[in-house]
Parts: C-alpha cells; sequence; structure tokens
C-alpha cells in the first residue's frame, strides 16, 4: 500500500513538518532542528523509493489526487526526469538541513542592542520546510495550474529565508520580489491562453491537444509559449533578466544560499524542459517555431556575460552567484539545442551542477562561518587551518572548470557535443571560454588560499607550522564530506546515469 | 482589417485586461517609490484575475450553482442539467486560487516595503541607492 | 528606466492584442474553455459530489490539492510576515511620542464595533457553512471573520485585541487550520484511498461515499476559514504595528 502512495508522501512530509514545526517547536530551537532533518530525511526516503519504482518498472508512475483521473483532477507524474529531479531535492534539502544545525542559531536570530527578535528559528525552519515542500510540488506535478501555487509557495518561502540576511538583503528581496511576481504572473498569463484555446489544464491532456494541426500554427498557442517561457527565464535569473538575482543571493544567510542557490534555477530550468516537452513538443517547439537560433545565441551570452562579470568579483560569494548565471546559460542553451546529446547535458547538468553548487556554497559558508569574511584575502592560508573544508572547494571549483572525473566534465561534453552537432558554433565557443575564466577563477582562489600570508606572519613572527587548524564543526564537515563525493560518484557512475535515467525521458523529436 | 477591428472591438474585455496589464507592469518597473511597485503589483495581478474571470462568461447562462439543489434529489436532478445554462466554474476556482496567492504576495511585499524603510528611513529607489553606495 | 517601462508594456499590449485575434468569440458557449473540462464538472459535481455549488466542488474535491497549497501559500505568507517585521519593542517610553489618545472620544465608534462584529462572525459561519449551496465558503468566510476582529482593534486599539487573543494564539490556530485540511487529506491514507479522496471517510461517517465528499469538503472548509481569519489578523496586527505588536493604527 505504501508503494503506490510514495509520489504524495514525497509533497506531504515536508507540507506536514513545516505545521509539527510550527505548532510544536515554539519551545526550543533545537527541536526544530531534529524535526526538520527527520522530514527531510523521510522525504528524501520517499523520493528514493520512487526512483527504484520508476527504475524497476520502466513506466512513469500517475497518481492521481482525490481518486479524480487525470484531465478532471489533479494528477502527480513521476518518470525518469523528475524522479531523478526530486531525489537532488530532497539530497539537497537533508545535507543543508544538518549542515543548518550551527549555522542557522549563528545567523538567523540577527539580534542588536535595538531589536530583539523572538521566535525566528521555529519560523526559519517552517519556511524551510515550505520551499521544500514548494519546489518537490513543481517537479511532481502533471498540472499547470497546480505548477503556479507550487511556484508561488516555494517563491513565498524563498523571499523569506533571503530576507533574513545582513540590513540590505530586505532591498534585494524586494526587487526579487518584483521580479519573482512578474515572472510567474507572465506564466499564469500564459496558461491562461492555453486554457482559453484548449479547454483543459493536465500537461498530458493539453499536449495531446496541442498536437492538432490547428493549435500548432495559432498566434495564440505562439503567444502562450513566449509568456510561459519569458515568465520562467525571469524565475532563472536567465541573461537579461537576471539583475535580481546577485544581490538577493549574496546577501543573504548562508544557509539560506546554501538551499536556495543549487535548488531554484535548477527547478526553474526542469521546469522549462517540462513544458517545452510535455505541454508543447520537440516539433513544436524545434520546427514549429525554430526559435532556438534566437535563444542559444542568447545563452551563449549569457555565459559569457556570467563568467567575466564573475572574474571581477571581489566577493566570493558575489562571484559565486555571477557562475550561477552563466550555469543557467549552460542549462537553457542545452536544451535549446534541440538535439539529444544536448538534452542530456543540460539534464544531467541539473543534477551535477545542483550538487557541485551545493558544495562550493557550503564550503564557502563554512570559511565565512569560521573566519567572518567573504573577500578573497579571507581565503589567504585558508589550506592550513582548514585543509578538509579547503579541499573540498577545490574538488567543487574542478567540477565546475570540467575537470574529469568530476561530474562538471561529463555535462560539459555533452553540451559540447551537442552544440557542435547543431552547428552552434558561439555556444560551443561560449562553452569552452567559460571552463577557460572557471579555471583561471578557482586556480587564483586555490593559490591564494595555499599561500599563507607571508607579510602579516613577518610582522607577528609567527612560523608557518604554528597556524592553528580550526576546522569547521562536524555538522558542517559532515555534509559537506557528502556532497564532494557525491560529485565524484555523479561522475563516476555519468554511463549509468545516463542510460537509465536521461535516455529513457528524451522526448520523442530529439535525435 | 474590418474584420479584424470587429473582432478585437468585439472582445472589449480583452481592452480593459490588456490596458491595466500594461499600466501595471509600467508602475512596477518605472516607479521610483517602492510603495508605487506594490500597487503596480496589485493592479497586475488583478489584470490577469479580471481575464481569467472574463473567460468564465458564457452568453445567455446564469451563476454556476443549481438552483435548489438540496442533497436528497440529486439523482432527479442530474438529467436536467444543461451545461450551457451555467457559467464556466473552472476559471472562478483558479482565481480564488490567484486571489489569495495575490494578498499572501502582497503582504509580504508590503512587510519588505516596511522593513526597507526602518533600514533606510526611505523608501524612494533613488534615494536608497544613493545610501547604498555611501 | 521610464523609456525601458514604456517600451516593455507598449510591447506587451500589442503581443497580448496580437493574440486576442484568434481566441474563441468572447461568450460563447461552444469555446473550448465551456466546453472540455468544465462541462464535465457541470454534469458531473452533483451527482459526484451532491455538492449543488459547483466552484465549490471543484475547489475542494476535484481541485482540492491546489486548495490545500492555496492554504499553505496564506500560512507562508503569515510567517513571512512575521519573521521578517517581528521585534519586540525595547524602545524607551519616554522617546515614543504617545499616539493621540482616544479614549472616551468615540464612543459612537466603539459601540457600532461592539454591534457589528459578532454579526459580521455570525454572518461568516453562515457563508462557510452555506458554501456548499450558495456563494462562500472558507476563505470567503474566513477574510468576513478576520475583518471582524480587524474593525475591534481599529475602534479600541491593537493592545485591546491582543490581550484577549494572544499572539502565540494566533500562530498556533494558524498553522492548525492547514494542519486539519493536510490531516484530512492524509487519513484518506489510512483509510486506504488516495490523498484527499474524501470518499474513504464513508467507512468512518457511515454514510455513501457521495455524502462522505460533501462531508470531507466541509471539513476542508473549516480548516481553510480557521487559517485564513488568523492570517488576516496576523497580517494586520504585524503591519499596521510595524512588527511591534504594541499600538497599531
Amino acid at each position: 500500500m505504501i508503494q503506490s502512495q510514495l509520489p504524495i508522501l514525497i509533497i506531504a512530509i515536508p507540507l506536514l513538518m513545516a505545521l509539527a514545526i510550527s505548532l510544536f517547536g515554539r519551545k526550543s530551537d533545537i527541536l526544530c532542528f531534529y524535526l526538520l532533518v527527520l522530514g527531510m530525511a523521510a522525504t528524501f526516503a520517499a523520493a528514493l523509493g520512487t526512483l527504484s519504482q520508476v527504475l524497476s518498472t520502466g513506466e512513469s508512475i500517475h497518481y492521481y489526487l482525490g481518486g479524480w483521473s487525470a484531465p478532471h483532477g489533479i494528477e502527480l507524474v513521476i518518470d525518469h526526469l523528475s524522479s531523478m529531479v526530486l531525489c537532488m531535492i530532497s539530497g539537497v534539502a537533508l545535507l543543508v538541513g544538518v549542515y543548518s544545525k550551527r549555522t542557522v542559531p549563528a545567523e538567523v536570530p540577527f539580534r542588536t542592542e535595538h531589536e530583539k527578535i523572538p521566535q525566528r528559528v521555529p519560523n526559519y525552519y517552517t519556511l524551510y520546510s515550505l520551499l521544500i515542500a514548494g519546489l518537490l510540488a513543481i517537479t511532481a506535478t502533471g498540472d499547470a495550474f497546480n505548477l503556479y501555487v507550487s511556484l508561488e509557495i516555494a517563491a513565498l518561502a524563498s523571499y523569506g529565508l533571503l530576507a533574513l540576511g545582513q540590513g540590505r538583503a530586505y532591498f534585494a528581496t524586494f526587487k526579487y520580489l518584483i521580479m519573482g511576481t512578474i515572472g510567474a504572473s507572465f506564466y499564469l498569463l500564459g496558461v491562461g491562453y492555453l486554457y482559453i484555446k484548449t479547454g483543459s489544464l493536465n500537461m498530458g491532456d493539453l499536449q495531446g491537444i496541442l498536437a492538432q494541426a490547428a493549435m500548432q500554427h495559432s498566434t495564440s498557442i505562439t503567444i502562450a509559449f513566449a509568456m510561459i517561457m519569458v515568465g520562467i527565464w525571469v524565475k532563472m535569473a536567465f541573461f537579461p533578466l537576471h539583475g535580481w538575482l546577485p544581490n538577493a543571493y549574496t546577501l543573504a544567510p548562508n544557509t539560506s544560499s546554501c538551499l536556495i542557490a543549487p535548488l531554484m534555477t535548477k527547478v526553474s530550468v526542469y521546469m522549462m524542459i517540462r513544458l517545452m516537452f510535455s505541454v508543447f513538443s520537440a516539433n513544436y517547439v524545434f520546427v514549429t517555431l525554430g526559435w532556438q537560433n534566437l535563444v542559444v545565441p542568447m545563452a551563449a551570452v549569457a555565459i559569457i556575460f556570467g563568467s567575466i562579470s564573475a572574474l571581477g568579483q571581489k566577493n566570493l560569494k558575489r562571484m559565486l552567484t555571477y557562475i550561477i548565471i552563466a550555469e543557467v546559460g549552460y542549462m537553457v542553451g542545452g536544451a535549446w539545442l534541440g538535439n539529444a546529446n544536448g538534452y542530456i547535458g543540460a539534464v544531467y547538468h541539473i543534477l551535477a551542477d545542483g550538487m557541485m553548487t551545493l558544495c562550493v556554497f557550503m564550503a564557502l559558508g563554512a570559511i565565512i562561518y569560521k573566519t567572518g569574511d567573504s573577500s578573497l584575502e579571507s581565503m589567504r592560508g585558508i589550506f592550513r587551518k582548514m585543509p578538509i573544508t579547503a579541499a573540498i572547494f577545490v574538488l567543487g571549483g574542478f567540477a565546475m572548470i570540467g575537470i574529469p572525473p568530476t561530474c562538471g566534465f561529463f555535462s560539459k561534453w555533452y553540451l559540447v557535443t551537442g552544440a557542435y552537432e547543431a552547428g552552434q558554433w558561439f555556444f560551443l565557443g561560449a562553452l569552452l571560454f567559460s571552463s577557460l575564466i572557471n579555471a583561471i577563477i578557482f586556480f587564483r582562489i586555490i593559490e591564494t588560499g595555499f599561500f599563507p600570508d607571508f607579510n602579516r606572519e613577518k610582522e607577528s613572527g609567527h612560523h608557518e607550522g604554528k597556524v592553528a587548524m580550526a576546522e569547521a564543526p562536524l555538522s558542517m564537515l559532515l555534509p559537506m564530506v557528502i556532497t564532494a563525493l557525491s560529485l565524484l560518484l555523479i561522475g563516476l557512475y555519468s554511463k549509468d546515469i545516463i542510460n537509465g535515467l536521461i535516455r529513457p525521458s528524451i522526448p520523442p523529436g530529439l535525435l | 482589417m474590418a474584420n479584424f477591428l470587429e473582432a478585437v472591438l468585439g472582445q472589449y474585455n480583452n481592452w480593459a485586461f490588456i490596458i491595466l496589464l500594461m499600466i501595471g507592469i509600467y508602475a512596477m518597473i518605472a516607479k521610483n517609490n517602492l510603495l508605487k511597485k506594490v500597487i503596480g503589483m496589485a493592479i497586475f495581478q488583478s489584470a490577469i484575475i479580471l481575464f481569467y474571470v472574463s473567460v468564465s462568461l458564457k452568453k445567455g447562462a446564469t451563476i454556476p450553482i443549481i438552483a435548489h439543489g438540496h442533497g436528497h434529489d440529486h439523482g432527479a436532478v442530474a438529467h436536467a442539467i444543461d451545461a450551457a445554462s451555467y457559467a464556466n466554474p473552472l476559471p472562478h476556482v483558479l482565481m480564488l486560487t490567484a486571489i489569495v496567492v495575490g494578498v499572501a504576495t502582497l503582504g509580504v511585499a508590503l512587510a519588505i516595503v516596511q522593513k526597507v524603510n526602518r533600514v533606510y528611513g526611505t523608501i524612494e529607489e533613488d534615494e536608497i541607492l544613493e545610501k547604498i553606495k555611501e | 528606466m521610464k523609456i525601458i517601462a514604456l517600451l516593455v508594456s507598449v510591447a506587451l499590449g500589442v503581443i497580448l492584442l496580437v493574440a486576442t485575434n484568434d481566441l474563441p468569440e468572447w461568450g460563447d458557449p461552444q469555446s473550448p474553455a465551456s466546453t472540455h473540462l468544465s462541462r464535465y464538472y457541470i454534469e458531473n459535481s452533483m451527482e459526484q459530489t451532491s455538492v449543488p455549488n459547483f466552484v465549490t466542488a471543484v475547489l475542494a474535491d476535484y481541485r482540492g490539492y491546489d486548495t490545500m497549497f492555496e492554504t499553505a501559500v496564506i500560512f507562508c505568507a503569515g510567517i513571512t510576515v512575521l519573521t521578517i517585521l517581528r521585534r519586540s519593542h525595547r524602545r524607551k517610553k519616554k522617546d515614543v511620542q504617545p499616539r493621540p489618545c482616544r479614549e472616551g472620544q468615540d464612543i459612537i465608534l466603539k459601540s457600532a464595533a461592539r454591534l457589528i462584529a459578532p454579526m459580521m462572525q455570525l454572518f461568516a459561519l453562515y457563508v462557510l457553512a452555506h458554501g456548499h449551496h450558495s456563494p462562500g465558503g472558507g476563505f470567503q468566510g474566513g477574510v468576513i471573520s478576520g475583518a471582524s476582529f480587524i474593525l475591534l482593534s481599529i475602534a479600541y486599539d491593537l493592545e485591546m485585541l491582543l490581550s484577549r487573543l494572544k499572539e502565540r494564539t494566533i500562530m498556533f490556530f494558524s498553522g492548525l487550520g492547514v494542519l486539519i485540511y493536510a490531516g484530512i487529506g492524509a487519513i484518506c491514507l489510512l483509510l486506504g484511498g488516495n490523498f484527499l479522496n474524501y470518499s474513504s471517510w464513508s467507512k468512518i461517517l457511515q454514510v455513501s461515499e457521495v455524502e462522505a465528499r460533501s462531508h470531507g469538503m466541509l471539513g476542508i472548509e473549516i480548516g481553510v476559514f480557521i487559517t485564513v481569519t488568523f492570517i488576516m489578523i496576523s497580517l494586520y496586527a504585524d503591519l499596521a504595528s510595524g512588527g511591534e505588536m504594541d499600538e497599531g493604527l
């Protein structure tokens, strides 16, 4: 019985856990932490359960909420693609949950002498759990309107989580809120046009109706598609709609950025892929409309812009946010290449980039936790002070550059192959260029980190060996080590992941 | 051309919502005062709600509730239902959700504006940007 | 910035006007939007759920999952506003200009509010309970009932409201409403149905499956009512007092 109910458990557990934290966690902060970790572990287990179910049967799971069959009620559809993303989201949520044990009490209460803020930690964990419920619901749903509602719950929770940073974070979050609302409203408008033309909201049903010849050449359907795409691009910070992202993520508390940076943009990319291929079709997007010659160069510009901006940043956290913008360009470009290799690259990169963004953000968060500073200078001598954290950061950096056998190499390999096959030379060039820039960025950091501050040592008369080790606490190291290992594992088993999970999900019409 | 005009003018519901939408998005991007941006956001969302609700209209139809449809005799009533005589309930349902989402977003936006005002002492965007630069 | 905004808004307007060109005629009963799904709801919801109000039937049953998230969205907004704004006031009392004291000056306002508030609450319960048969339901009723509390706190003082309704109570009930909703859905799992399949409640309630759906809808509407009422109060209290929960407007 529990087998058939697994899909809803993935979403219901974090939702109920949010309520449990809110109702029963008011007394003690540490209880909230344990409730959260328990909930996320259960969610992760349920997600793994559906993954194994999908893998063993080879078919997608349809779960009918309220017992109403497909177009009339809302259904959850879990296929190869969504089960992979569900595992990624719940896995990241679990890892960050463990990681947050020390960081949340340190960052979130934010007491100043003027104001004391009660009850912030339980509220923080409630929002955390609601965010995860929203993201999982986005991934699992098979209904276009339900996607909007899930999107909004994730967005509202993320506004709360991001706004708790330093003073300037509020203004950055306000901009994010305005942009996020525009994005979601555009999506809603697009769905409205689809509904007027087809009378349906279910994704599978919509795809069937949209395949009719009359729909293929309808102006309003084309505009609905454009609206939906623009809305999602705003949400994922695709160049040139990225303006809100760097400030919002940089100024947020570290735990929030660890959680939101790997998940939000990646889930938006998943949404884009899902809508392109499961509501519209590969044939419609690439043959009838043929906008790939517009979007792929745009993605290339996004990559180049993100990389160059990252190169100019002094603050490491801000630098990473610009790398996120470049990575969004990778995935959008890959999905729009219009061939199987590009698709594989984009989908594999959702998984790989989620894990490597998590890895570098967690390592940087640990460094900030210890040194209280996120400038390049704070990295000086870090290999002596925090050897494990530094090694993990380097591994994450290698993955971002794309050095084998880390997972970053394989996604780039498929993207480059796809770009070559599609003849998108500009995009191919941008991919290689960004690898080069990433290499410069990370080797600069490694160089800074490897050599101690000679000047200061001379002044204070310290000997090299005397630098005290000040490694991050275990609750932070453990999830970091697991993430770093997962980067290697995802890379080493890339063939199995691609053949077992991604190839079966390639939509018909992509070669 | 005449056909096009007729088609466009006949759907004056679309004109109404498009004009509201344009006002809303203009205010969200161009206005300097954060509260005016929030008001623009509310107009923008209301325009979309108007659009959806106007879809549910059917000429000659009544509200989507069966009159005197009390529990016991529903078997008999079910045969008499003519779909064309009741307005379309689905957009109403969707918009009830969207209104609630709009209210929630509005509340959060107002809270953030208050907090911005507390940090910077102003809600004019250019003054805030100047203070950030300092 | 103004030019960009003008360009964006004009471009949006033009694109949407072009899109209206091939939309079905406005108000046409045979348009796809009015036939495909909506005809199914109109023709079958009475038979399948015994609720004559199609909007309630679709909202609470066919698309009940959406509505659960919608309630969660309201709850989430309440928590977010609380987290962002809430602070305990530590300012020294002498620094604060006392707001104009209205004690004894607005007896009409206070008496009127005392008369109206119970009527509003009664009407809110009517709107909630009669949502199956007439326009209404949990959201509408919840907003009216929340407004009655806000009215009181405007006529008197926020402090007067919060001394009768502790902040902890407000947060507890707003979470409880969502819990009732999700709990009714989750118990369906234990009874062997899918999530939110109220017909599985027929085993407990000793009624037919169709009746059970109607009762289930009432149950979740009550949950929605509670959450909306208390979140409305919480949003008002937070926003009106700048998170200090003292004087209010």
